[in-house]
């Protein structure tokens, strides 16, 4: 009886927060559609002149193409950086390997605003800092990392003895790379490339702090505006965050047709 | 030499987390000690200038009265929802996939959501003025509105990592001690427990650091100029708006000790947890 009990307040529960996830979101995607909305349960006219209105004035085109330039940078830099040592560590040992596992843990566990003040001090003295190129150098310290643990798994699967046929038959360090290696990590490289996609675009702290006038990416445009709220009809600063919503949704989407949302967490669940 | 030479390709990203990681954090707490006015050399001016000046001290206890009590709900609660799913539940994929909206989205969508949902004229405030409430709460631009906030940003983090790591104990157990005739609670408290306690103490950890850490809630969500001013507000402030990074330095320094601090207290507890249980052998982790 007791157990019954348990488990029904625990499924309501799950109920009034998955409501609540449901409510936050589309009130949101239904304020962007509203002409007016005041105390109302939902709007008495819709329009979607907000759409139009948001693309000029947040200058979206311009913030759209900077956040494009930063995933697109940071995912192909961490990919670059990550694999190479993701491959040493599932296949050799070596003194400084725990050493090396905790430099790569820190910065997924440190929270950004801690360490992404002294790095913005360090980066704007160098004059990086509120640059695209400052953005990406700062981001990719957090995905560098979450690259090479996503990837970790992946290599290990790779069994060494296909490398050794391969090197039997002639192949060279390259050949066997590129066609043995390679091909059997692009599944992990898939899962990691994606994770660090979906992880950039969302990325607030390091962004905010790095970026200047012209090297904002959209979250940080989309906090600009929730901040300054009331400079701007808020129609329209509902109608950016939806495109926000929708540009990450279907990054997430099709992340998640390699990796379970359970996954999605490994960031700090960590090891 | 062969079999070495290939340690060499972690050394980019190495190199690369030495140079954007591990000199930034030198060179902060070297700044934090070479205050930008007054005397050269190194001096604590900007430590004590913190701990001096009440308006920018009170902020570790604002930070603490948010992130504490949240830690604390978050932990609890997912804990109990991970432990009555550890054998899966209805639409499990369904659910988990809605939890990791919140994480994926970020903080900035979250906190504009909670500003509609459970503002003054949200549906929530419709919904209770329905029901005949008459004196309406206000969830939005206070304490409230940022515990909110972390709460649906950190509860579906901590949830799906507890779920990971519970359903990896072994089920058999459980039953054996179901078998041998415990009852439910005692089935937890002697045998599950002890095989969870290492995982929450992780979980407890991380959401208590990233809750010390608050930034965008604590401004979009909160009252940044009052009630929720936390201490990454004041370090923010001191960079960006004064300018002086050397003060900011010395504020983000004193962040990751509170942090720190916070990680040792769970470190103490969780050895005094384990202390107390019966069941330590068997499958852990996943």
């Amino acid at each position: 009886m007791r157990g019954r009990v348990w488990r029904l307040v625990v499924f309501v529960f799950i109920v009034g927060f998955t409501l609540n996830l449901v409510g936050i979101v589309s009130h949101v995607a239904v304020s962007s559609l509203a002409r007016r909305w005041f105390a109302t349960p939902l709007p008495g006219a819709f329009t979607t002149e907000w759409y139009a209105y948001a693309w000029h004035e947040f200058q979206l085109p311009q913030v759209l193409t900077v956040t494009a330039t930063v995933a697109a940078s940071v995912t192909a830099l961490a990919l670059l950086l990550g694999f190479p040592a993701a491959y040493v560590l599932a296949r050799r040992g070596f003194r400084a390997k725990n050493a090396v596992l905790l430099l790569y843990f820190l910065p997924l566990l440190i929270p950004q605003m801690t360490y992404g003040i002294p790095l913005a001090t360090s980066l704007y003295r160098y004059r990086i800092g509120g640059t695209v190129a400052g953005v990406i150098l700062a981001n990719l310290v957090p995905m560098l990392p979450l690259a090479i643990f996503v990837l970790l798994p992946f290599v290990e699967q790779i069994s060494e003895s296909l490398e050794w046929a391969a090197r039997v038959h002639g192949a060279g360090r390259w050949q066997v790379f590129r066609r043995v290696v390679l091909p059997l990590a692009l599944p992990g490289l898939l899962t990691a490339g994606l994770l660090v996609l979906v992880n950039t675009v969302a990325n607030f702290e390091l962004t905010f702090l790095l970026s200047g006038a012209g090297s904002q990416t959209l979250v940080v445009a989309l906090y600009y505006a929730v901040f300054a709220a009331g400079m701007r009809p808020i129609y329209s600063v509902d109608a950016m965050a939806v495109i926000y919503m929708g540009i990450v949704l279907l990054i997430l989407v099709a992340a998640l047709r390699f990796v379970r949302p359970t996954q999605m967490v490994f960031r700090l669940g960590g090891k | 030499m062969r079999r070495g030479g290939l340690v060499v390709l972690v050394l980019p990203s190495v190199l690369y987390l030495v140079v954007m990681f591990v000199y930034p954090f030198g060179y902060g707490v070297f700044l934090s000690l070479h205050p930008a006015k007054g005397a050269s050399g190194a001096s604590l001016a900007n430590y004590f200038g913190f701990f001096g000046d009440p308006w920018q001290l009170r902020t570790i206890a604002v930070t603490a009265s948010i992130a504490v009590p949240n830690t604390i709900v978050t932990v609890l609660l997912a804990l109990a929802v991970a432990y009555a799913m550890r054998r899966g539940i209805w639409a499990e994929r369904a659910i988990t996939t809605l939890l990791v909206l919140p994480i994926a989205l970020g903080t900035v969508l979250v906190a504009e959501g909670i500003n509609g949902f459970y503002g003054p004229k949200g549906w929530l405030n419709q919904l209770l003025q329905l029901a005949g409430v008459a004196d309406l709460p206000r969830l939005t631009h206070n304490y409230t509105g940022v515990m909110i906030a972390l709460f649906v940003q950190h509860f579906p983090f901590c949830f799906l990592m507890l779920l990971g790591y519970i359903s990896g104990i072994d089920p058999a157990l459980e039953s054996s001690a179901r078998v041998l005739g415990a009852r439910p609670w005692v089935v937890f408290r002697r045998v599950m427990w002890p095989l969870i306690a290492p995982g929450a103490a992780i979980a407890f950890a991380l959401v208590f650091v990233m809750n010390f850490g608050v930034f965008p809630s604590a401004v979009l969500v909160g009252q940044p100029a009052g009630a929720t001013r936390t201490i990454a507000i004041a370090a923010y402030q001191q960079a960006f708006e004064h300018y002086d990074m050397s003060m900011a330095s010395a504020i983000a320094v004193v962040m990751g000790l509170c942090q720190l601090l916070g990680l040792a207290v769970v470190v103490a507890l969780r050895g005094r947890l384990a202390a107390t249980g019966v069941a330590t052998v068997g499958a852990g982790k996943r």
